[in-house]
């Protein structure tokens, strides 16, 4: 824990820059990224950074949020100035170990305030919604395979590839299913029955090693955060296992009753994070969990104590490696006039700034190099000093 | 494969008794132009929704403020599922929480959208089980994707099975500009990419607007959306020789194309053949220039005239001609048949059915193979006749395909689900493939299965399938079998 605000970070880190990328030719590009895990979480439907990391020290949150200030009351504090939500018990223990930090009033490049376009936009990394259509992450996958011997395992923890994850490299998806399970018998069948299939049999016995992995499911789906938490990390902890890995996380679009719908959904996340933390084991200290949403809320509670569709929003770096204990934003204030169009958080850091500078420094890719790659036709340098050095 | 197992499998939807077996592989492809009906009973008897969605849209304008109605919109557009435990609890809680506390008119309004949405999942299937031209449906589901709209975008409900039924299955023997028009210009399409509220910035309505010092709550001008995946996913294609400006300029002639019923400005609407409304006041006036060539003032018919030139490029050959064979004859198609296809979209002027013939008659076309992975769609659809299915109720075709992973009408981009093994060839989809081909089995007619299997791959049928097939402990576990077997999987 050391400063509230950590401005000066992230200014400098953007000042580093130009230097640092000719500083980092000691990082030959996607070598040396071994074993590190990373794990991708969105928030879908628009969390509400104010109330994840409440800015308690700024004079406009009381006017705005009143209602809700009850639970920051002894809730864990970074500095003086930002409060963590009471249900990110387990986050905020691991903020003040060192091992978690926030980034604040950060948003994508989009300004509209629909879902569909947004999530679109924080999945592809386009500058317009459906202007790309791959994912960052297959993007990510692809600069990580160059020159590798094998294509590394990305993992979507998820019914169906999500769109980050779609694309040129080679990505496989695993979740608990609710059709009933096949009998063993048929499953040992099926096995001699693919025996001599090149294509099916290495496609089969990965199935049945990733449903062994995944452990006796009895989960239906991937609605226990926690177990679907324990499931990541079982997936991703062996030597064999995924590099890369998302999970998606819904219930954030709080529109009414806020206090009460957002505790619920971050005391998922919350619990998701701490089992897959307690999951990796010794792998933590290699692994990195990136927690990012498509935007904002409205700052301002809504007449039915909720929020509304907003701009910008917070972002969560965990890992066994991140300089954490910090939050890191050029906070943009909360009086009125400081707000984006009177009404949201305004963006004053870029969303892809942060997952770029994080992924790029975590897999020592060249920042630069991977903010061109992943979040391409962006003039925002990618965020510098998220990793221990 | 046999050329009579890739009549079968490649070019169709699998073996059914009904069909018969194809003696004559490419003749049995060709009866399939005649037999195919474009409207069947139960599409014929589809009613009406146009009038739904535009009262969607207006209760969607109203709530503009109010994003709750949004969610509760998007989230409407999930599949509703009978068997409740196929489906997660968090995203039906979700489901109902967005429903709850919204006024009934709305309420009632989201859930009959998703009823509407599953019975017509449910035509579009059980039209396929029914169909005695399985290769004319495949086109249409060809088709359909290359046209894709989603039920994720709020208001489409109503509109994306109607998208399919009446502006591509018209068309799928017929004229390339004639699907391109009614599919792009249909009120789904233009919901969906927002093209419904795109206006002309010196269209009449924006200048009266701009007098009046503007409104916050109105959409604010010129949306690209729909002009830009014209260009770069239904006709030219991606690297087809158009500019920033070709997207602008067909942008602001497709202004005015919107939907009908909606906003002050629809009793200015002049209803369109494609089901949409021309509403001349938010067009942009003037000559466009599009690729080169330009396109005098002519209100709807500007937007009409570009679309028919974009038809005939020799980029769009190029780009469907690849997509055409990339869906029949592996995911990197033969170069020579591309050239072939090409060719004949370019003298023939778009003519589907030629196109169609012309792949018939490749011999690229019939590469022993198998060459493609089959979808998830063609998969279940596949297992269906093959067990001699006849028709299922829609709930339990919506609940299958979506936990198969692709619903109709719901893919995650305007470029439409993949179309490569790639995408679907996954371990996690195999294991599915296998939980649900059990639950099939158990349900379905065990008797036969081995003749089953030599009927539907006639000539094509592995030993190792059929040793499986032997030694599979009861008829069900057999049929099981056989629908997971490699040849099943593959076409």
């Amino acid at each position: 824990m050391t400063t509230s605000l950590d401005r000066r970070s992230l200014l400098a880190g953007s000042l580093v820059l130009g230097a640092g990328s000719l500083a980092l030719p000691r990082i030959a590009f996607a070598q040396g990224a071994g074993s590190r895990n990373l794990l991708f979480v969105l928030l879908r439907g628009a969390a509400d950074g104010l109330a994840m990391l409440a800015p308690v020290g700024d004079p406009g949150f009381e006017a705005l949020r009143g209602a809700s200030l009850a639970d920051y009351e002894n809730a864990p504090r970074i500095g003086s100035f930002f409060a963590i939500h009471p249900a990110l018990a387990e986050i905020a223990k691991s903020a003040q170990a060192g091992e978690a930090l926030f980034v604040h009033a950060a948003a994508t490049a989009y300004r509209e305030r629909s879902h569909f376009d947004g999530q679109n936009l924080i999945e592809t990394g386009g500058t317009a919604p459906y202007a790309t259509k791959d994912g960052w992450l297959n993007r990510l996958a692809v600069l990580m395979n160059e020159g590798a011997p094998a294509p590394l395992r990305a993992l979507a923890i998820a019914q169906a590839v999500p769109l980050a994850l779609r694309g040129s490299a080679p990505v496989s998806n695993y979740a608990p299913s609710a059709l009933p399970q096949a009998s063993e018998d048929l499953l040992a069948r099926v096995s001699q029955l693919y025996a001599a299939d090149s294509e099916l049999g290495p496609l089969w016995s990965r199935a049945l090693e990733t449903k062994a992995m995944a452990g006796d499911d009895t989960m239906r789906n991937l609605n226990d955060a926690r177990a679907a938490g324990e499931l990541a990390a079982s997936l991703m902890r062996d030597a064999g296992g995924a590099r890369i890995g998302m999970i998606e996380l819904g219930g954030w679009d709080t529109h009414a009753n806020q206090r009460g719908a957002f505790a619920r959904s971050a005391r998922q996340l919350d619990a998701l994070l701490a089992a897959y933390k307690a999951g990796m084991g010794a792998g933590w200290a290699d692994t990195m969990v990136v927690v990012a949403t498509e935007f904002g809320r409205t700052a301002k509670l809504n007449g039915t104590g909720g929020t509304d569709h907003g701009t910008a929003s917070a972002a969560l770096v965990m890992g066994g490696a991140v300089r954490g204990g910090r939050v890191v934003a050029d906070w943009p204030g909360l009086a009125e006039a400081q707000l984006y169009e009177g009404r949201d958080l305004a963006p004053t850091t870029a969303l892809e700034s942060v997952l770029a500078g994080a992924v790029a420094e975590h897999l020592r890719l060249d920042p630069v190099r991977a903010m061109a790659q992943l979040f391409p036709g962006r003039d925002a340098a990618p965020l510098s000093g998220i990793v221990r050095g | 494969m046999s050329p009579a197992s890739i009549a079968l499998n490649r070019f169709g939807y699998g073996f059914s008794t009904r069909d018969g077996a194809p003696n004559d592989p490419r003749r049995f492809l060709l009866r399939q132009f005649d037999a195919f009906d474009p409207a069947p009973a139960a599409i014929a008897a589809r009613l009406d929704t146009r009038a739904k969605t535009g009262e969607m849209l207006e209760l969607l304008r109203r709530l503009r403020q109010d994003t709750r109605a949004m969610t509760a919109m998007e989230q409407a557009g999930a599949p509703a599922m009978a068997d409740t435990a196929a489906e997660g609890m968090t995203r039906q809680e979700a489901r109902a929480a967005a429903l709850d506390g919204l006024p009934p008119e709305y309420r009632e309004k989201l859930i009959d959208a998703r009823r509407v949405l599953a019975d017509d999942i449910g035509v579009r299937v059980n039209t396929t089980l029914a169909s005695p031209a399985p290769m004319v449906e495949r086109l249409v589901h060809f088709w359909s994707n290359h046209f894709s709209v989603s039920v994720g975008k709020p208001g489409t409900q109503f509109e994306a099975g109607p998208h399919e039924f009446t502006a591509i299955r018209p068309y799928v023997l017929g004229r390339f500009s004639d699907m391109l028009k009614a599919a792009v210009l249909h009120p789904a399409m233009l919901i969906y990419l927002d093209q419904f509220q795109s206006i002309g910035p010196n269209a009449p309505f924006a200048q009266r607007r701009a007098l009046r010092g503007g409104d916050q709550q109105r959409p604010r001008g010129l949306n690209e959306n729909l002009a830009r995946e014209v260009l770069e996913l239904h006709t030219l294609g991606v690297g087809g020789g158009y500019a920033q400006a070709d997207v602008t300029e067909l942008a602001r002639a497709l202004t005015g194309w919107t939907v009908p019923g909606i906003g002050r400005v629809g009793r200015f609407a002049q209803n369109q053949p494609s089901g949409a409304a021309f509403v001349a006041l938010v067009h942009e006036p003037g000559v466009r220039s599009v690729l080169g060539r330009s396109y005098p003032a002519g209100e709807a018919k500007q937007a009409l005239a570009i679309l028919d030139d974009l038809a005939a490029h020799p980029a769009t050959a190029r780009h469907i001609a690849t997509k055409f064979a990339r869906h029949f004859a592996g995911d990197t198609p033969p170069p020579a048949l591309v050239a072939r296809l090409e060719a004949d979209f370019l003298r023939s002027g778009g003519d589907l059915a030629s196109l169609t013939r012309t792949l018939i008659d490749a011999p690229e076309a019939w590469a022993q193979g198998p060459v493609k992975f089959r979808t998830p769609f063609e998969w279940l659809v596949a297992s269906l006749r093959l067990t001699g299915t006849e028709a299922l109720p829609a709930q339990r075709i919506v609940g299958a395909l979506t936990q198969l992973g692709q619903a109709p009408w719901r893919a995650p981009s305007p470029a439409g689900y993949d179309d490569l093994a790639a995408s679907w060839a996954g371990p996690d989809a195999l294991i599915r493939r296998v939980e649900l081909a059990e639950r099939i089995a158990r349900n379905a007619p065990q008797d036969g299965v081995i003749a089953r299997a030599e009927a539907a791959f006639p000539g094509a049928l592995g030993e190792a399938t059929l040793t499986q097939l032997k030694r599979a402990e009861s008829g069900q576990q057999a049929l099981a079998l056989l629908l997971v077997s490699p040849e099943m999987m593959r076409r």
